[in-house]
C-alpha cells in the first residue's frame, strides 16, 4: 500500500439544496519519500484537497489513509504550510515556531528547543526579524515564517499550500532550493500545491494537474524524469521540461474549455425579470420584490 | 499645534462654561432650592481642600469617601470578572450552553441594581454586620458582569478558523489551546467587556451605598440630602462623574495595549 492514499474522495460545501461539489473522484497514491506537485486553477479546490489530507476537513465519500491508518483528525505528523500563513498575530516569529516545536517535542530540553527554532529561523533568513510580530512583517516574510514552522515540526509528510506564492523570484528560488534540500536530505514525503507549473517541474518527482472546478478531479500524473540535481537555469532549455510543461498546461486549459463548452451551449440570463411599469404600484408597499427568473416556473425566451 | 490645544482644552471648557451658566440661571430663577455654583464651592470647600480628613463616620474628605467606594467597586468588579469571563467562554464555545443559558441571561440583564440590592441584603441577612457589604458586592457583581459575559462570548465566537486550525494541527492540549490561542485571540473583545463592566460597577456602587448607608460617595450624597445640605449633592455628583471618567480612560488605555493585529 502506498504511504498516502486517497480513494474516490469527493467533497462539497453547503447544505443539500445549494450543495456545490468542489472535488470529485480524487484518487491519489504517494509513496514514502516522494515529492508530488499538484497544479490547478485558482478556486479549483487545491486548498480543499490539502485540508482533507491534513484532516481539517472530512471527505463526503471515499477513503484517505496515511501509513495504512485512516485520516480522521489533524496531527503534527502532517506539517502544513497554510496558504494564508495562519500565524498567531500575538506571538513573535520565534514564539510562533517555538509553539510548534514545543508541541511536537515536549521532552526536549529548553535549550535544545530554542536552538532548533533558531536554526529554522536562520534557514528562512529571518534572524533579524526573530522578535517581530507577524503584523510587522511583509507578506513574503510571513510566508517564510510559516514554512519554517512546518519544517521545524519535522513531520512525516509536508503539505505545502502554495508556500512560495507571495515571494519575489529571488527569495522564491532560495526557498525552492531549501525545500529541495530538506526533501533530499531527510527523504520526507512532500505534497506541494502550486500555481506555477515550472516550480512543480523543478522540484517534484511527479506533477499532477487538478482540473478546473466545479467538481474538479486529478488528471493523470506526469513522471518528471529529469535527472537531479536540476539546475533552474539549464532546465528551461531542456526539451523534456518543455514537453511536460506543455502537457500540463494543455490539460488544464482543456479542463477549463470543457466547462466553457457546456456553459456556452445554454443562453444565460440574469436572475431577474423585467418589471412591468404599466401596472399600478402598491402605494404603501414600498419596494416591490424583484421577480427572480428561477422562481418563475415556465418561461419562453424568444431569440 | 494651536488648533490641537483648541480642540482638547478650549472647546471642552466652553461646554463646561455653558453648563455652569445654565446652572447659575436655574438656581437664580425657577429652582430656588438649587444652590448656585459659588455657594456650592464655598460649602464644599472643606471637603475638597482636606480631601482625606476624617471628622466622623459620615463626615469625611471627599477623596476618602471616594476611596471607600473604589475599594468596594474593586471587590465587586473582580467578582464580576471572575464569574463573567468563564461564563462568556462557555457561551462562546458551546452552542448547547448558549441555548440553555442565553434566554435567562437576556432576562436577568436588564434588571436594575435597585431591584437586586434588596435581594442581596436578604441573601446575606445571616452575615450580621457584613450583610450590607456582601449585599452590595452581590449587586455590583451581578449587574456589572453582563458586558463581560456577552463580549467574551462574541470574542470567542469571532476567533478565526485559521487560529483554531493551528491548534488542531499542533494537537495542543486544552489548557494550551486556551492560553495560547483562545484567550489571546478573544482578548480585544474581552477588554471592551471589561471596560463597560467597570462603568456599570461604578454606577451601581452609588445606588448600593445610598440604600445601605455605607460610608462612600453615594452614602454621603444620600445623607446630605436627608440633612438638607444640597451643595454636597452636587459635589458628590461631580466627584462620581470625574472618577467614572478617569476609570474609563484608564481602561481604554489598557484596552489599546492589548489590541492584537
Ligand atoms: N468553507 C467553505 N465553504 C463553502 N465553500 C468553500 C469553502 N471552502 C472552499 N469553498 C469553495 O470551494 C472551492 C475551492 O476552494 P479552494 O480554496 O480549495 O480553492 P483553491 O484551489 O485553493 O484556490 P486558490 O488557488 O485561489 O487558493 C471554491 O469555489 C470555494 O468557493
Ligand atoms: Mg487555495
Amino acid at each position: 500500500m502506498a504511504f498516502l492514499e486517497l480513494k474516490n474522495v469527493s467533497k462539497g460545501f453547503g447544505a443539500n439544496g445549494s450543495r456545490a461539489e468542489v472535488l470529485r473522484d480524487i484518487n491519489l497514491q504517494i509513496e514514502k519519500g516522494e515529492f508530488v506537485a499538484i497544479v490547478g486553477f485558482s478556486g479549483a479546490g487545491k486548498t480543499t484537497l490539502i485540508s482533507l489530507i491534513a484532516g481539517l476537513l472530512k471527505a463526503d465519500s471515499g477513503n484517505l489513509t496515511l501509513n495504512d491508518l485512516e485520516i480522521t483528525a489533524p496531527g503534527p505528523d502532517r506539517g502544513i504550510v497554510f496558504q494564508n500563513y495562519s500565524l498567531l498575530p500575538w506571538l513573535s516569529v520565534f514564539e510562533n515556531i517555538f509553539l510548534a516545536v514545543e508541541a511536537v517535542n515536549p521532552n526536549w530540553s529548553p535549550q535544545k528547543k530554542k536552538e532548533h527554532v533558531e536554526k529554522y529561523i536562520a534557514i528562512v533568513n529571518l534572524t533579524p526579524a526573530r522578535d517581530k510580530k507577524p503584523g510587522e512583517l511583509s507578506g513574503g516574510m510571513r510566508q517564510r515564517v510559516s514554512v519554517a514552522r512546518a519544517l521545524a515540526m519535522n513531520p512525516q509528510i509536508l503539505l505545502l499550500d502554495e508556500p512560495l506564492s507571495a515571494l519575489d523570484a529571488l527569495t522564491r528560488a532560495t526557498l525552492q532550493d531549501e525545500i529541495s534540500r530538506i526533501w533530499s536530505e531527510d527523504k520526507k514525503t512532500v505534497v506541494m500545491i502550486t500555481n506555477d507549473p515550472d516550480e512543480g517541474i523543478l522540484l517534484a518527482d511527479r506533477i499532477i494537474p487538478l482540473s478546473a472546478g466545479p467538481g474538479a478531479t486529478l488528471g493523470h500524473a506526469i513522471q518528471i524524469d529529469i535527472p537531479r540535481p536540476r539546475d533552474r537555469k539549464a532546465i528551461n532549455h531542456e526539451p523534456r521540461f518543455k514537453e511536460i510543461r506543455r502537457e500540463i498546461i494543455e490539460y488544464l486549459l482543456n479542463s477549463k474549455g470543457e466547462h466553457h463548452a457546456t456553459l456556452t451551449k445554454k443562453l444565460i440570463l440574469p436572475d431577474i425579470e423585467p418589471e412591468d411599469l404599466s401596472l399600478p404600484r402598491h402605494a404603501l408597499g414600498g419596494r416591490t420584490k424583484p421577480i427572480r427568473r428561477r422562481e418563475v416556473k415556465e418561461i419562453e425566451v424568444s431569440a | 499645534m494651536k488648533s490641537f490645544k483648541l480642540d482638547w482644552l478650549v472647546l471642552p471648557l466652553i461646554g463646561a462654561g455653558i453648563v455652569l451658566l445654565l446652572w447659575q440661571i436655574s438656581s437664580a430663577t425657577w429652582a430656588k432650592e438649587l444652590p448656585s455654583p459659588l455657594k456650592t464651592w464655598e460649602t464644599s470647600k472643606p471637603y475638597i481642600v482636606e480631601p482625606f480628613a476624617k471628622r466622623g463616620e459620615m463626615d469625611q474628605g471627599i477623596l476618602r469617601f471616594t476611596w471607600y467606594s473604589l475599594i468596594l467597586v474593586a471587590k465587586g468588579y473582580a467578582l464580576a470578572l471572575l464569574i463573567g469571563t468563564p461564563l462568556g467562554f462557555f457561551l462562546g464555545l458551546s452552542k448547547t450552553f448558549t441555548k440553555i443559558f442565553d434566554p435567562i441571561i437576556q432576562v436577568l440583564r436588564p434588571v436594575s441594581p435597585l431591584a437586586w440590592l434588596p435581594l442581596g441584603l436578604v441573601l446575606f441577612m445571616g452575615a450580621g454586620k457584613n450583610a450590607s457589604e456582601l449585599g452590595a458586592l452581590f449587586t455590583i457583581a451581578i449587574c456589572a458582569m453582563w458586558p463581560t459575559v456577552l463580549n467574551t462570548a462574541v470574542g470567542v465566537r469571532a476567533i478565526p478558523q485559521d487560529y483554531l486550525n493551528v491548534a488542531k494541527v499542533l494537537k495542543l492540549s486544552r489548557t494550551k489551546t486556551l492560553f495560547k490561542v483562545l484567550i489571546p485571540a478573544a482578548l480585544p473583545y474581552m477588554f471592551t467587556g471589561f471596560r463597560l463592566s467597570l462603568g456599570i460597577a461604578w454606577l451601581v456602587i452609588v445606588a448600593a451605598e445610598m440604600l445601605t448607608g455605607r460610608p462612600g460617595v453615594g452614602g454621603f450624597l444620600w445623607q446630605e440630602y436627608n440633612s438638607l445640605i444640597y451643595e454636597h449633592i452636587i459635589l458628590c455628583i461631580i466627584t462620581i462623574g470625574v472618577v467614572g471618567f478617569v476609570l474609563d480612560r484608564l481602561m481604554s488605555l489598557a484596552e489599546s495595549k492589548f489590541k492584537t493585529a
